[in-house]
């Protein structure tokens, strides 16, 4: 780890104005997943601007049944707030089985959807990888690529997004705030993760200097009755290798409104909307679901040895949506 | 956006103090008790803890995140010192297993960690005791299951499990009883 100076702000605006004056300066906040690739050296700023003690980590409830999550309030705090158990099940759950207990009080909201991902090859400084150096080719590719990704993926890059949060997020439209150089920003969860194309190495809309300052999620009657599936190499503080954040209401035995995620198989958090067209207004049933399930994977792109993951994330669809639907028949 | 604050507020905003990259002064409160030292900002809670002011009952293990043998309370709430700069501890109070017994009077969890055996080679055992007390105080004790998952942050390469859920279910019953086990 090289040498770093440290800086502690105590407003959002000089916060921004000293990071974005430095391309060498970034913001510290949990450290989770900063401090572990400073360490490494895959990050090197120059001078961390310690963001902890900055006035974000509210959690309230909008009237009219919205919720808005200050982008410093800690995983363990957001999972357990009464508003999010209760009307947001799906956000709660998707928390609570990230991580282990100890990093879910330090990692923050805005951290969690910024973290890097865990492919190894990034990780490791003597392995070339595009999103680390640009231009020196993806070694997951004809790699080590059981963990990798099988949706959104490119010849430049197929690492999977690491975020449980972010796809319980996508599933509910939620909105990330930022503040920057340039002013107040609302971006759409979908347009906030990028797809890696052939530049892996951009990761979000973001400029530098430019911070998250809170998660705003929309008024989703829906998602009272919504869930998280996690499927993983063993049974608690591991990343997924396929998820699902569901969440579905059933009307005369038929799917009347379904919103589906996926995690563990794809580059960005990945909204299923060509499975939620398939579903709406059909039987509420293992067919369907399977079918839908079916349908969106069709465009996936397995490497080797991440091919079990296609039929995986089927099966996980379709768990998911049953148990949804038994949520639903008793509500 | 109406709420946000305008580009001109940003550029006008004066640059924060900062600190380093060379050793600085650093005041920590540990176990109740201010320390001051010199320490560079990449210094970590945990190395400033057992090189600094040997404080050596907190394990270093992989020391990225991974194993919570060097589980400690910030605030009273359990972290990895690992993944903690030490500078982000100013104005914060840490607590290590050094300041967890009374004196010479041991916490109930180190005593139910002894009587139930609750490991062997014993390197993850201060990040166990210190993780198990905060559990019990975040409440997620109720079954053996229950504290297998809220334990997990905590690795025991000798597999200790069964005796540290053991010793986790005394201190969580006699807690019940109305024994006091405050750390």
């Amino acid at each position: 780890m090289q040498p770093v100076s440290y800086a502690r702000a105590t407003d959002v605006t000089s916060a921004i104005a000293t990071v974005s004056a430095d391309p060498e300066s970034a913001f510290l906040a949990g450290g989770t997943t900063e401090v572990d690739l400073l360490r490494q050296d895959v990050v090197r700023p120059k001078r961390l601007v310690d963001i902890n003690a900055l006035p974000l980590t509210e959690i309230e409830d909008l009237p009219g049944g919205g919720l808005r999550i200050g982008a410093l309030a800690r995983m363990s705090d957001v999972a357990e707030a009464p508003g999010v158990v209760e009307r947001f099940p799906v956000i709660s759950q998707a928390l609570v089985l990230g991580a282990s207990a100890q990093l879910r009080h330090m990692a923050s909201m805005g951290g969690n959807l910024l973290q890097r991902v865990r492919c190894s090859y990034f990780r490791d400084i003597a392995s070339p990888c595009n999103k680390r150096v640009p231009g020196t080719g993806c070694s997951a590719l004809e790699g080590i690529n059981r963990g990798h990704a099988v949706l959104g993926t490119s010849d430049h890059c197929i690492a999977t997004h690491p975020s449980d949060l972010a796809v319980a997020l996508m599933a509910l439209d939620a909105v990330v705030h930022t503040d920057g150089p340039s002013g107040h920003r609302a971006i759409g969860i979908d347009d906030f993760f990028l797809l890696p194309g052939d530049t892996p190495h951009i990761e979000h809309p973001l400029q530098h200097g430019e911070l998250v300052v809170s998660i705003e999620v929309p008024p989703t009657p829906v998602a009272r009755r919504s869930l998280y599936l996690k499927v993983r190499d063993r049974e608690s503080y591991e990343f997924a290798l396929a998820s699902v954040a569901v969440a579905l209401r059933v009307e005369g035995g038929r799917v009347g409104e379904v919103r589906l995620a996926l995690g563990g198989v794809a580059t960005k958090p990945w909204r299923a909307r060509q499975a939620e067209r398939e579903l709406l207004g059909q039987p509420a049933e293992r067919a369907s679901f399977a079918r839908a399930a079916a349908a969106e994977m069709a465009a996936a792109v397995p490497r080797g040895m991440n091919a079990f993951k296609v039929e995986l994330a089927q099966r996980a669809m379709v768990r998911a949506l049953e148990q949804a639907t038994r949520m639903g028949g008793a509500a | 956006m109406s709420d946000g604050r305008s580009a001109p507020a940003v550029a006008e905003a004066a640059a924060l103090q900062t600190r380093g990259p060379d050793a600085v002064p650093v005041e920590l409160s540990i176990n109740g008790v201010t320390h001051e030292l010199r320490i560079e900002p990449r210094v970590s809670l945990l190395d400033a803890l057992r090189e600094r002011l040997d404080l050596t009952g907190t394990k270093k293990g992989c020391d990225q995140g991974t194993c919570g043998a060097c589980t400690v309370w910030v605030d009273g709430r359990r972290v990895l010192a690992c993944l903690t700069l030490a500078m982000v501890c100013e104005g914060h109070e840490v607590t290590t297993i050094e300041g967890l017994a009374s004196g010479e009077e041991l916490h109930p969890m180190q005593r139910a960690f002894l009587d139930h055996d609750a490991f062997q080679c014993g390197y993850c055992t201060a990040g166990q005791i210190m993780s198990a007390v905060a559990l019990l105080e975040e409440g997620h004790a109720s079954s053996d299951a229950e504290i297998a998952e809220w334990m997990s942050g905590n690795i025991c390469r000798c597999a200790a499990y069964p005796n540290i859920r053991a010793a986790v279910r005394e201190v969580r019953d006699g807690q019940r009883g109305g024994a006091s086990a405050a750390g």
